[in-house]
């Protein structure tokens, strides 16, 4: 028996940074809003005495736990689909503020070029630099237009940092100044100065001083402790969205929280969402949330999951490369090099977000008139805070157990520092996602099928950046420097980055895009998908200061449907 | 070698620690943030009972006291752990560095995290249908942590009577290296899993152990992040993180938070 609930303005499906921003929006506009999340409820007085790496870096304890849904892969449309059975390149979140919780805080703005990749590849290098598998596309919204909802979402956020001297237009500075500059930062950037380029503090929502954000919420300094990137911060001094905008909401009383609420359905009749089915895991008993706006903002995967499953907009063929949704599922080319000091480093003291960044090698930063690939990545030495399980590098050579092992990894555990990019990752038409047609969640609902590999353009790139931070360790002073040039198949198990971007992205054209720069479906008028779903491609940078650019813009475009009567709002 | 011996952090004994000195390494006052409360537990933790370190280096020494904890919970067969803490010694061994696995209390950690969630994959999709999958596709086995565990130990035994004569633990070191480096590169025949996964889980089990917090039954005494001169969970770096030279700390673990 499915409970009927009466109805409500806007539902969102899950409640992170987008949930979370989506609510805080229209609840203080008056709207009344629902936030549907299907995990527990957290609070910074979760994380206080909880600094422990074997319990959140080595067991994941912030992270889904797979037994009850994972996602199934495989290279390429002819292999047959595995569920990843354990973590993983990819680490998804769970529980209120969702991967917003257990993130480093690296918060970029993507580059103007990014927004218009298409139309700026062919009018400076033609047509034919573009592959044929390579479904390169506009967004469908310029960086210009996208930059208010920058500047409101790092004033939110309280985010650190100086400006990218390639970066695009800025209406304001930073709203806290970039964080402490450390021995490590400091050699990279004497370095890469000496080299040419122009380094920078990345930009970080650990705060280099306290910081009470427009909404009245207050996020601490950062105290540098390095629990930061699978932790939660039991200081409150890493802007994530429970100490942000889920408080902002909730404090309206228009917004009203649900947490064990498992979202299977969203209910559509002719062209309009009239709400969402949903399990309460803790009875499992079922429920219909009629409402007039549904907002999915779970995390990508689960954003692309939910519409095929709902049978909601037209899902992507790669044979034909029509439909939609699943389409250009994109990840991140993250990686790093290290190489081998005299000097010991403080290393184990940091903040996720802590690092010295050069953007020279980024986006159409440089030309690509002579090169076999597109785009770039940002590269930078970070200083998260090294921990003892996790790190144990050792020169090449040395073997992984035994004595010489266990020397050289003491010996070497201060004197190591590597150098890494995250590369962008472009689209290609053999790189989608769709349903599994074997394996299901514990509910008994098929899990969401990757098809995902690298292709030509990511191995290229990934070699040009690999040889990039080689020459930057080597001027550094490294010894026994290794970093792999040869990128390989995408392998699901070593973990690399939780970046995954579209299968449900934006654009001008309802032909090749499912959602409007509003976020907006194209043929259901009151549904929006907001998250890196949206992302018609991965740039060379972090996706999260772009992904709460667009919940921002979002928001404001739901305020406009729900105030205008309904209709498209492009 | 013998600049490896200076400047190495976490060599000095704790008993001659004074309360500056303490407040001064860890950072505590400084970072600003620590609650008089908290910074007072603290203290009561390392110093007040200063003897906790002395006796269980006593302890060590000649197992005056029981230490009702070392008892198994998943490894039923004696000769099974045996082997398993042979293994860990032999991956992490005692050397100038200071203490190996088996007196970091790694071996027991393992037992323990094999009888628990870990050991039964519970937090892992388990579903079938099972395939072998291709090398990208990551783990595919039906087989949980425990069982891999349990199997891969006694087929080290196997093939260290078959091909040296002799039970593991007492083989030289260089014997047992030597077996576990073939299971390192995969040519140990298993059932349902590559020796190569064993052995990768059985080495970050051993790392674990030896870098854990001392809360569960690795790294005793902290003994693990003293060798490593990792100070283990200090609640703020903020006021030493631009300091040139290295900063020598004495480790604090949970325990000195839970007051």
């Amino acid at each position: 028996m499915v409970q009927q609930l009466d109805k409500v303005d806007v539902v969102t499906v899950g409640v992170g940074w987008t949930g979370g921003i989506i609510a805080a929006e229209l609840a203080k506009a008056g709207y009344n809003v629902v936030g549907l999340e299907r995990g527990a409820e957290q609070k910074t007085e979760d994380f206080l005495q909880t600094k422990d790496e074997l319990r959140f870096d080595s067991r994941y304890e912030l992270l889904q736990n797979l037994s009850n849904e994972t996602v199934t892969f495989r290279n390429t449309p002819d292999m047959t689909a595995l569920p990843m059975r354990e973590y993983g390149a990819f680490q998804l979140g769970t529980g209120l503020g969702g991967a917003g919780v257990h993130w480093s805080g690296v918060t970029w703005r993507f580059l103007p070029y990014d927004f218009e990749i298409q139309s700026q590849t062919v009018e400076k290098y033609g047509e034919d630099k573009i592959p044929e598998d390579m479904a390169l596309q506009d967004w469908g919204i310029t960086y210009e237009e996208l930059e208010p909802y920058y500047d409101t979402f790092e004033k939110t956020a309280g985010i650190s940092g100086e400006e990218n001297p390639f970066g695009g237009f800025r209406s304001d500075d930073y709203p806290t100044p970039p964080m402490k500059e450390t021995p490590a930062l400091r050699l990279f950037k004497e370095t890469t100065t000496e080299m040419g380029y122009q380094p920078f503090m990345a930009p970080s929502a650990n705060p280099s001083e306290t910081y009470t954000n427009p909404d009245g919420k207050r996020i601490n300094q950062c105290q540098y402790c390095s629990y930061c990137s699978r932790y939660g911060c039991d200081f409150g001094a890493k802007s994530d969205p429970i100490v942000t905008v889920i408080p902002t909401a909730l404090e309206t009383n228009n917004f009203e929280l649900r947490t064990y609420s498992n979202v299977t359905e969203v209910l559509h009749e002719d062209g309009v969402a009239t709400g969402v089915r949903y399990t309460d895991l803790t009875t499992g008993v079922e429920y219909e949330q009629p409402a007039d706006v549904v907002v999915l903002t779970s995390y990508v995967l689960n954003n692309a999951r939910l519409l095929l499953q709902s049978e909601l907009g037209q899902p992507y063929d790669p044979e034909t490369q029509t439909g939609s949704i699943g389409k250009n599922y994109c990840y991140q080319l993250e990686f790093s090099g290290q190489g081998f000091f005299e000097k010991q480093y403080n290393m184990h003291m940091g903040a996720g977000a802590l690092g010295m960044a050069i953007d020279d090698f980024n986006g159409d930063n440089f030309d690509h008139s002579d090169l076999d690939f597109l785009h770039g990545g940002w590269i930078s030495l970070r200083q998260g805070g090294r921990t003892p399980i996790s790190s144990n590098a050792v020169p090449a050579g040395t073997p992984s157990f035994g004595r010489e092992f266990k020397e050289q990894s003491i010996y070497q555990f201060f004197r190591m520092l590597s150098v890494g990019t995250q590369g962008a990752s472009l689209p290609n038409v053999n790189n989608y996602l769709d349903l599994d047609p074997t394996y299901t969640d514990k509910l008994g609902n098929p899990l969401l099928r990757m098809t995902f590999d690298f292709h030509e353009q990511d191995q290229n790139l990934a070699r040009y950046l690999a040889e990039q931070i080689e020459d930057i360790l080597t001027e550094m002073g490294a010894s026994d420097i290794a970093v792999n040039k040869d990128l390989g198949n995408f392998d699901i198990e070593p973990y690399q980055s939780t970046h995954n971007t579209g299968g449900v992205i934006m654009g001008d054209d309802p032909e090749t895009s499912a959602v409007n720069s509003y976020l907006q479906m194209w043929d259901h008028d009151n549904v929006f998908v907001v998250g890196a779903s949206a992302f018609p491609h991965n740039g060379g940078y972090n996706p999260t200061g772009t992904v709460g650019a667009l919940a921002y813009r979002a928001a404001e475009g739901i305020e406009e449907y729900l105030s205008n009567g309904g209709g498209q709002l492009v | 070698m013998a600049e490896k011996k200076t400047g190495k952090p976490g060599t000095h004994q704790q008993e001659g620690i004074t309360r500056r000195t303490f407040i001064k390494n860890t950072g505590l006052i400084t970072g600003g943030l620590v609650s008089g409360g908290l910074l007072g537990g603290l203290l009561g933790n390392q110093l007040g009972t200063g003897t906790d370190t002395e006796t269980s280096t006593e302890e060590h020494g000649h197992g005056a006291t029981h230490r009702y904890e070392e008892a198994r919970m998943f490894f039923k067969r004696q000769g099974d752990f045996r082997v398993l803490e042979m293994v860990t010694e032999t991956i992490f061994p005692e050397d100038g560095n200071g203490p190996g696995a088996i007196a970091l209390g790694v071996p027991y950690f393992i037992d323990r995290q094999l009888a628990g969630n870990w050991g039964s994959n519970t937090r892992d999709y388990m579903q079938g249908p099972f395939e072998e999958g291709t090398d990208t596709q990551g783990y595919q086995s039906s087989l949980t942590r425990g069982e891999i565990f349990l199997q891969g130990i006694r087929l080290i035994n196997q093939i260290s009577t078959s091909d040296y004569d002799e039970a593991f633990v007492d083989l030289e070191e260089q014997d047992r290296v030597a077996i576990l480096t073939e299971f390192s590169e995969g040519n140990a025949e298993m059932r349902g899993v590559s020796s190569s996964r064993f052995f990768s889980l059985l080495r970050q089990a051993v790392l674990e152990g030896a870098y854990c917090d001392p809360l569960y039954g690795g790294n005793r005494e902290m003994a693990g992040w003293r060798m490593k001169g990792h100070p283990g969970s200090v609640m703020s770096y903020l006021d030493v993180i631009q300091e040139e030279d290295f900063v020598e700390m004495d480790p604090v673990a949970l325990k000195d938070h839970n007051h």
